[in-house]
């Protein structure tokens, strides 16, 4: 089983969460974040004066899916986050050692 | 037919007197418009000692004016003794007024209720105090602040009152020939004027001005509160231009008023235009803060004149004064006048272009005569605060500690915050 972490823009979670029901993902977890990456943040200006806003506010979503799921949910999520600009985002996999439905006590990919 | 013209006087002495009172209502509902814009363009960290402040001064305000205020600057009598009470406002008192009304005709601009005068007047000097608080935000002690609240409204705003609406002289040296209708300078200057005094003697908040010449953006908390406070102002300043022409009744009288509501309300949106205009080409963004600005220059602006002048020319002084408003609050940080709301700009500076601009449409004002007026009010409230200022920065200290300023003054000196439960960005 793997976890999928994707940092992307807010505004493309609706099209992130369609593409990944589209592959049959079953569930997944979302969080507002906050981050920079290599721009630094970026500067704005306030009544003529600078300000630096250090952190850029994100979407987090995590997936966690079977291995076979794997390139078809990085596929997916690349294709509907991608502007092309600056600061799409960034997908991170990790190896899930132990999935449980806390209801029935289903685990593995039973339980993803 | 005497006491039919009688019944008439008598309309039109309750009309004047509730035109005042609802002017002045509508003044005082500008305490909460300062209130309002400040609280947005602090940090939050802050917003419960602005709005300490601003309810504060407001009621010193009315008090000390109540108490010596109206005394200095109108002869009223300390404590209002002057005033005619409800059982002074006898048989004999009335037929005095009618006397004196039917010898003057509709004419006349004296009968109204003395109560309703002083009603009038001490919203206004409320007003003046309002702009100082935005100007020392964020880093003044709360209670150095109300004391200099106490000397400005008992004493420093009602002596130059006095040589300007009610024509005495300065100290017996010269009077002044300055006409100002609703206040550019007699009220906006004058709490600016203040406002500069406190800020040079207070320094800039922290981290505001960076070693190499740069300047940090400390970002308003709420804007939808700061754009509520400029419309609550706008509102307000109805009853400050539309209240001054003090009298309604009259066909004559009527319709200055009417082109004064007209006026105040040309400018504003002159200012606020021009100020948005000028923002976008200087910074490339439709800066909020600076159009909301930028509507307060326009109704400082007209202020000193906003009867005469025709409404193609009430917007072109409006503008104008949207314009030197984004300028001079670049130019304040530029020199480290560190001023959160602009009040220096907005009521200074722009209230000096107001004084100025009564020249384009009152052929009975001169140059010389507001010039002299304008420095009469600077020096001498400027020259006066700085002492106060001085005085009880000496005494007791005009900052918070470098810790209470980084915490936020709301607990410190308040014990509460104004958003408790949200997480904040110190």
């Amino acid at each position: 089983m793997k976890l999928v972490t994707a940092i992307i823009k807010p505004f493309k979670l609706d099209d992130v969460r369609e593409a990944l029901s589209e592959i049959g993902v079953q569930g997944v977890t979302v969080t507002e974040v906050k981050g920079f990456g290599r721009q630094k943040g970026h500067t704005e200006l306030y009544r003529g004066a600078e300000y630096v806003v250090d952190f850029l506010p994100k979407v987090k979503v995590e997936v966690a899916i079977g291995d076979s799921l794997l390139d078809q949910v990085i596929e997916s999520i690349t294709k509907a986050a991608n502007t092309g600009k600056i600061g799409d985002g960034k997908i991170f996999v990790t190896e899930l050692e132990q999935a449980i439905r806390i209801r029935t006590g289903e685990t593995g990919e039973e339980a993803v | 037919m005497e006491s039919n013209l009688n019944h008439i006087y008598e309309l039109q002495y309750a009309m004047d007197t509730f035109y005042f009172l609802i002017c002045g209502t509508l003044v005082m509902w500008m305490a909460a418009g300062f209130t309002m814009l400040e609280a947005g363009l602090v940090r939050s960290k802050n917003t419960t000692a602005i709005l300490t402040k601003n309810v504060s001064l407001f009621a010193i305000a009315c008090t000390m004016y109540l108490v010596c205020g109206y005394d200095i600057m109108y002869g009223g009598g300390l404590f209002l003794s002057g005033i005619t009470t409800v059982a002074g406002m006898d048989e004999v008192a009335i037929a005095g007024v009618l006397a004196a009304s039917n010898e003057a005709g509709f004419g006349d601009m004296g009968e109204y209720a003395g109560a309703s005068d002083f009603f009038f007047q001490v919203v206004f000097v409320a007003t003046a105090m309002s702009i100082v608080s935005g100007a020392v935000a964020e880093r003044m002690k709360l209670w150095a602040f109300l004391i200099f609240a106490v000397v400005m409204t008992g004493f420093i705003y009602p002596m130059e009152g006095a040589w300007t609406w009610n024509g005495d002289s300065v100290f017996g040296l010269y009077e002044l020939n300055y006409s100002d209708y609703a206040g550019s300078g007699i009220v906006h200057l004058a709490g600016a004027a203040a406002a500069l005094a406190g800020v040079i003697l207070l320094g800039a908040r922290k981290g505001k001005y960076g070693e190499n010449g740069q300047i940090k953006a400390f970002p308003g908390a709420n804007l939808p509160l700061a754009t509520l406070g400029m419309f609550i102002l706008w509102m307000g300043w109805f009853g400050f231009n539309g209240g001054s022409t003090l009298k309604l009744g009259g066909i004559g009288v009527a319709n200055e008023v009417a082109n004064v509501f007209l006026n105040t309300n040309a400018a504003a949106s002159g200012g606020l235009i021009a100020a948005l205009l000028v923002a976008r080409i200087m910074f490339g963004k439709a800066d909020l803060t600076m159009a909301l600005n930028g509507a307060l220059a326009g109704l400082v602006a007209i202020t000193a004149d906003p009867a005469s002048p025709s409404p193609l020319l009430a917007t072109i002084v409006g503008a104008i004064g949207g314009v030197i408003v984004v300028f001079s609050i670049v130019f304040l940080d530029k020199i480290r006048i560190d001023d959160p709301v602009g009040a220096i700009s907005v009521h200074g500076v722009v209230g000096i272009w107001g004084i100025f601009a009564v020249l384009l449409s009152n052929s009975g004002a001169t140059f010389t005569g507001q010039l002299v007026g304008m420095l009469t009010i600077f020096v001498w409230v400027f020259g006066t605060s700085l002492i106060a200022w001085g005085i009880i920065k000496a005494i007791m200290g005009l900052r918070v500690s470098e810790e209470v300023e980084y915490e936020g003054i709301d607990v410190a000196e308040c014990g509460m915050e104004a958003y408790p439960e949200f997480v904040s960005a110190k």
